[in-house]
């Protein structure tokens, strides 16, 4: 009898298996990368230590209450007023003799900042605030600062300081990276991103 | 009569398919080396707040997730409606955060560690009650740089 050779298995199939595993990872797959807000943390310190003393007019306080209203310096603002009035504070330049600011175009006014490095905007929050304002709130504020920024890297070397730090951190970037490190620390120091957070109201 | 008659055939043979599975094969590596799976089921609504002063976290490994927001639907029976914080794939106390981030450096190599990122992915809906409690521990685990994850977008959205 003749020797009955081993049937051959069918391979037809195996593309549907390996369609099935390939729609698998097409759908798991996630290419996005995520993005924020980024803040640093001030350390934990104990609780006896003695706040410095800073003069009223250097604050710029915003309060948020557990009904998600705002209140700048004490009057009442809508969300869309304050990155205004922060640029507005930020920019005064009140300030006379060693604490003049160069730079500054806001309206001089003695009550306002004396210059960008002393003014401190400080937030406060209510436990009840939602989430969300906070967040919008902390926009707000940022923008304020990069709004500075970018007028005077602007003005000082013709680019954007977002545009600066964009390239920064591009690593296909070819420019010279040390001359932009600093640049971007020059601008850094004169507009110090100051930014206090207190603990929450309850 | 010859045993070894050609057969007549004048239609086109069928094109092979046999290299289907090699070409299919080829994409599923592909995207298995490029899928990143989604490290946490998520037990929260999540839903993320806008924000356009926005930066990009690369160096996903460098990266500590923390979640807060209201338990899901499926949930909500066992853990009632209010905001909590989930911690790989469980909720966790304001307590353990601290303890979470202590295990994560662990796992880190020690030259990588000043490099370690906490990203909040908190629901827009939370109190910051919540939020503030955690940063209090972030602070006490000195895990300072941290980063509010958002959706790219008008913040004005979030007060509507």
């Amino acid at each position: 009898m003749a020797k009955r050779s081993a049937p051959e298995v069918n391979a037809g199939s195996m593309a549907d298996i390996a369609f099935l595993l390939l729609i698998f990872f097409l759908v798991t797959t996630t290419i996005e990368t995520d993005s924020g807000i980024s803040r640093k943390l001030p350390p934990w310190q104990p609780e006896d230590v003695e706040p410095p003393v800073i003069k009223q007019r250097n604050i710029f306080t915003v309060l948020v209450n557990s009904n998600n209203q705002l209140l700048v310096e004490d009057e009442e603002m809508e969300l869309s007023e304050l990155r205004e009035a922060a640029v507005e504070f930020l920019d005064n330049g009140g300030g006379t003799g060693d604490e003049a600011c160069s730079f500054c175009q806001g309206a001089k006014d003695p009550n306002s900042s004396v210059n960008p490095q002393k003014a401190i905007i400080s937030l406060v929050n209510n436990r009840g605030t939602e989430y969300g304002t906070y967040i919008a709130v902390q926009n707000e504020l940022v923008a304020a600062y990069n709004e500075l920024r970018d007028r005077e890297a602007q003005r000082m070397y013709g680019m954007s300081f977002t545009q600066m730090e964009k390239n920064y951190n591009d690593p296909n970037y070819n420019g010279d990276k040390d001359a932009l490190k600093e640049k971007i620390d020059v601008i850094t120091d004169m507009i110090p991103q100051k930014l206090s957070e207190a603990e929450p109201t309850s | 009569m010859s045993k070894f008659k050609k057969k007549k055939s004048g239609d086109l043979p069928a094109i092979s398919t046999a290299s289907l599975p090699d070409i299919v094969f080829m994409l599923l590596f592909f995207f298995m080396v490029a899928t990143v799976m989604r490290q946490n089921t998520l037990m929260i609504e999540n839903k993320l707040p806008f924000a356009d002063q926005v930066e990009k976290l690369d160096k996903k490994d460098l990266i500590m997730y923390i979640y807060a927001g209201k338990p899901s639907k499926r949930y909500q029976a066992q853990y009632g409606t209010e905001a909590r914080i989930q911690l790989n794939d469980k909720f966790a106390s304001v307590e353990e955060v601290q303890q979470f981030i202590y295990s994560e450096r662990e796992s880190k190599r020690e030259e990588l560690i000043p490099y370690l990122t906490t990203a909040l992915k908190v629901d827009e809906e939370t109190n910051m009650g919540l939020v503030s409690d955690i940063k209090q521990e972030l602070r006490k685990a000195e895990a300072l740089k941290i980063n509010y994850t958002t959706v790219v977008g008008d913040a004005m959205q979030n007060v509507e």
